[in-house]
């Protein structure tokens, strides 16, 4: 026995296969693992999209709102306030009052002000949509995220994926009712508005008609719990809940949970002002389109906090106010791709996988040593440290682990000898035409090495190929089929070669072929 | 265990003609199948919906299409069985966009009276995200078959590289034959199969061409058939004791990996079969068809050689100038 650079390479790949790969294998609590993809461990991934131009819309409507107020807070009369999808227009009735409305326009970021005698025009160029449909994408991001961070998963995954895509992923959804929640905290557009009821029209309100309504520059929404319960607001909003601070869980007096706002400085200013100007009048408090109640304003309420009571359990109002403090979605989501895999069929997955891997592994094994005898052990040796070798790596990586990866680990055990064929078949050949054994194996080494490096980087062009252009799942099979083929060349061609050389004396010695390489010398 | 012990070169090329007339019929048959039923798109090309359902017992399929007639969700559904009698999967071209209505939800609601059952998943691919994956998937494939033709033409020569691109065609044409033939449903891990089984036929191919190369390197014979027949030989062993290790790894993935996994197998299975015997029957006579020529080849080699020897003369003459 003699020790070579080789079998020390390859001893120390082996410990470093053995140590990194036990925290996965033994699902340690420390130490850097594999991570089980969501078609394994069950799950939920989801592709979402925003529509992008009711961020725009919203972005018009709050306009609209911020320039009401101004009005109203300096007594200015202005008339014919509309807005469309890009632009807000309005009157002001006193010439004299439009340099002021100027001044204040101009302070919108990136709008354009187009006067046109007393008519004032407020409209965004292209580049600015452009930048509030980005904006758009890029809070919805944060506010998921935001959302599923005080939701109790861990490690939610939300990230931009493309151009306009969102990416979410979450582990460990257990149940459908789970799930259910998961998907509404996401997509709630948890848009709060402070709405005026137009008093002088309300009555009429079950009689009229969404166009009769626009008229009056009203709309007509419903109440939350009692969907035939119909008011009439005005459809420029008090304020919304970009203004908002902080929102709790808290209990009105009968015991049902509700939810405690505060607003910030500006907020509390305008609903200070609104209040104090419509004494007798009713409030609407809207979330997403639905009034959650519309009391009586029966003083100026200032400091800016509120209530929103509904119908709801304590979970529910939980997520509403998780909701509601990460802010509102500025557009809508709706829904790319999804894909759920429950925790069962996961289970049922790594059985499978697990049984194929184990039942592949013992037909090579076997197989491999009635072949080649001690060469088919020496053979297994390195498939066994390549396993290893590829745990390893991709703990260290923090790699996912998926269905195809396990298939990927799979097709590693079947193609990772072929390295080993090739050299023995080959050494087989030099002995067959009287080679001594030194001979043979140095030769041997020498005539396959072309050949192996050859075809594996062919299949390692293809499983890069898969890995850029390959999507979720598939990503990993790329993965685990590269790293094999790296760690194959590492331990059935550097490993392989000094366990021979250490043998090398004993070999020479013997003379049995039919021990060694499982032929008639 | 010898299994072809190297006695004398068998004749491979004298069989050409019979392997070409085989591969040809299963090439065309294949292409007859794939324009006459054409291949089956998944969710993950076509878009649509899957639900994975298992129950207690063997499943109500009848009763379970009762209970989804009638309701427009579930227009053109198809419910068939996945893998066991107690599982089944409903399957429809159509996809919501809805976040918080979940089709997963409506299905239970819609059979909670069929029996005890467990909803186990869902995928939803949108008619966007399908094209985009098709697109990616082509793209794949093609950089794939492209990045491998570089590589195979810079180790070898473009002789080479044209005809283990004919045998990767031949693979795949007819593994797709066989997928359309089986009605199997092509996601993404068929084509995952597909990219593999590029790489591992070709993986087959270069080892027979880089024993090819050798002999023509090495031998004095300039008789191209005979050079072939004898690598092939040669390499004989390897070709099978490979195919053989990795059939039965695929082969138990096939029979015991699960249903999931059942598409991206039985593509890889049959792939390994095609790829096997095209490296051996189909890719080096494709080299002769080409007319590659040992003697000229043997002409560039030993040119090639005395360049790089004037050079080395040259770098040797310089270097001692210069000392």
């Amino acid at each position: 026995m003699r020790l070579n650079y080789r079998i020390v390479i390859f001893a120390l790949a082996i410990v470093f296969g053995v140590v990194f790969s036990v925290p996965s294998l033994l699902q340690m609590q420390d130490g850097k693992k594999i991570t089980l993809g969501l078609d394994l461990q069950g799950g939920l991934h989801m592709l979402l999209g925003v529509k992008t131009d009711e961020a725009l819309k919203s972005r018009i409507k709050s306009i609209a709102a911020s320039i009401k107020h101004f009005a109203d807070r300096n007594d200015i009369l202005i008339d014919g306030l509309t807005f469309d999808e890009n632009s807000v227009r309005f009157e002001v009735l006193d010439s004299d009052e439009i340099k002021s409305f100027n001044e204040f326009s101009s302070k919108i970021d990136g709008a354009k002000i187009v006067t046109n005698g007393s008519v004032i025009s407020i409209l965004f160029t292209p580049q600015e949509i452009e930048k509030i449909k980005k904006l758009a994408i890029t809070q919805a991001i944060e506010t998921i995220r935001n959302r599923l961070d005080q939701f109790g998963l861990s490690e939610p995954i939300v990230a931009r994926q493309g151009e306009e895509k969102i990416l979410v992923e979450l582990a460990g959804i257990k149940t459908p009712e789970e799930e259910q929640r998961a998907r509404e905290l996401i997509s709630r557009a948890a848009k709060l508005e402070l709405m005026a009821v137009d008093e002088d029209r309300n009555a009429r309100v079950y009689n009229m008609s969404d166009t009769d309504a626009a008229l009056y520059g009203d709309v007509i929404l419903s109440d939350a719990k009692n969907p035939k319960i119909k008011y009439l607001v005005h459809e420029i909003p008090i304020l919304d809940g970009s203004m908002l601070t902080n929102a709790n869980v808290g209990f009105d007096q009968n015991n049902r949970p509700v939810i405690n706002f505060k607003l910030n400085a500006e907020g509390a200013e305008m609903f200070g002002d609104f209040t104090g100007k419509n004494v007798g009048k009713r409030l609407a408090i809207v979330l997403d389109e639905k009034v959650f109640s519309a009391p009586n304003i029966n003083e100026r309420i200032g400091g800016g906090a509120g209530q929103i009571s509904g119908n709801y359990t304590v979970l529910e109002a939980k997520d509403l106010a998780i909701a509601l403090r990460s802010g509102a979605l500025l557009a809508p989501i709706y829904l790319m791709e999804k894909r759920s895999v429950g925790p069962s069929l996961g289970a049922d997955s790594i059985k499978a996988s697990m049984v194929a891997l184990i039942g592949g592994f013992i037909l090579v094994i076997v197989f491999m040593i009635i072949y080649y005898r001690m060469a088919g052990v020496i053979a297994n040796i390195a498939l066994v440290a390549n396993l290893f070798i590829l745990l390893a790596v991709m703990s260290l990586f923090g790699a996912t682990l998926t269905l195809p990866g396990m298939a990927g680990i799979v097709l590693t055990v079947g193609m990772a000898v072929d390295a080993n064929v090739i050299i023995t078949e080959r050494i087989r050949e030099l002995i067959h035409e009287g080679k001594s054994m030194h001979k043979a194996i140095e030769d041997g080494y020498a005539n396959a090495m072309r050949a192996i490096l050859d075809a594996n980087i062919t299949t390692l062009i293809a499983s890069i190929v898969l890995y850029v252009y390959g999507t979720g799942a598939i990503k990993g099979f790329a993965i685990t089929m590269s790293i094999g083929i790296l760690a194959s060349m590492l331990t059935a061609i550097l490993g392989t070669h000094g366990i021979y050389q250490m043998l090398e004396s004993k070999m020479n010695k013997s003379k049995n072929y039919r021990f060694w390489f499982g032929i008639k010398g | 265990m010898e299994f072809f012990k190297y006695k004398h070169s068998l004749d491979f090329m004298g069989k050409s003609k019979i392997a070409m007339t085989i591969s040809i019929v299963l090439i065309l048959a294949s292409y007859a199948i794939l324009a006459i039923k054409g291949l089956n798109y998944g969710i993950d090309f076509a878009g649509g919906t899957i639900v994975q359902i298992k129950y207690d017992t063997k499943a109500p399929i009848k009763e379970m299409r009762e209970q989804l007639k009638g309701n427009k969700l579930f227009d053109n559904a198809s419910i068939t069985e996945f893998g066991s009698p107690d599982e089944v999967v409903i399957r429809m071209k159509t996809t919501t966009k809805n976040v918080t209505q979940d089709i997963g939800d409506v299905t239970r609601e819609a059979l909670k009276n069929t029996g005890n059952f467990e909803i186990r998943r869902v995928d939803i691919v949108g008619p966007k995200v399908g094209n985009e994956l098709k697109e990616k998937g082509l793209m794949a494939l093609f950089l794939s078959v492209a990045a491998i033709l570089v590589y195979v033409a810079f180790r070898f020569e473009w002789r080479f590289a044209i005809a283990s691109i004919v045998a990767l065609i031949h693979d795949v044409s007819i593994a797709m034959g066989a997928v359309a033939l089986f009605n199997i449903d092509v996601n993404l891990d068929v084509l995952a199969a597909i990219l593999t089984l590029l790489g591992y036929s070709l993986n087959d191919t270069i080892i027979v061409f880089d024993r090819i190369r050798e002999g023509i390197v090495k031998s004095k014979n300039v008789n191209l058939a005979e050079i072939i027949n004898e690598s092939v030989t040669r390499t004989l062993a390897r070709t099978t004791l490979t195919s053989l290790t990795t059939f039965f790894v695929v082969f138990t993935l096939f029979m015991f990996g699960g249903e999931i996994i059942h598409a991206f197998a039985f593509t890889l299975l049959v792939g390994i079969i095609v790829g096997t015997y095209s490296s051996i029957f189909v890719a080096s006579p494709i080299l002769m068809l080409f007319g590659f020529d040992v003697k000229k080849y043997h002409i560039k080699l030993a040119e090639k050689a005395k360049h790089e020897a004037e050079k080395e003369r040259m770098r040797a003459q310089f270097e001692s100038g210069v000392m």
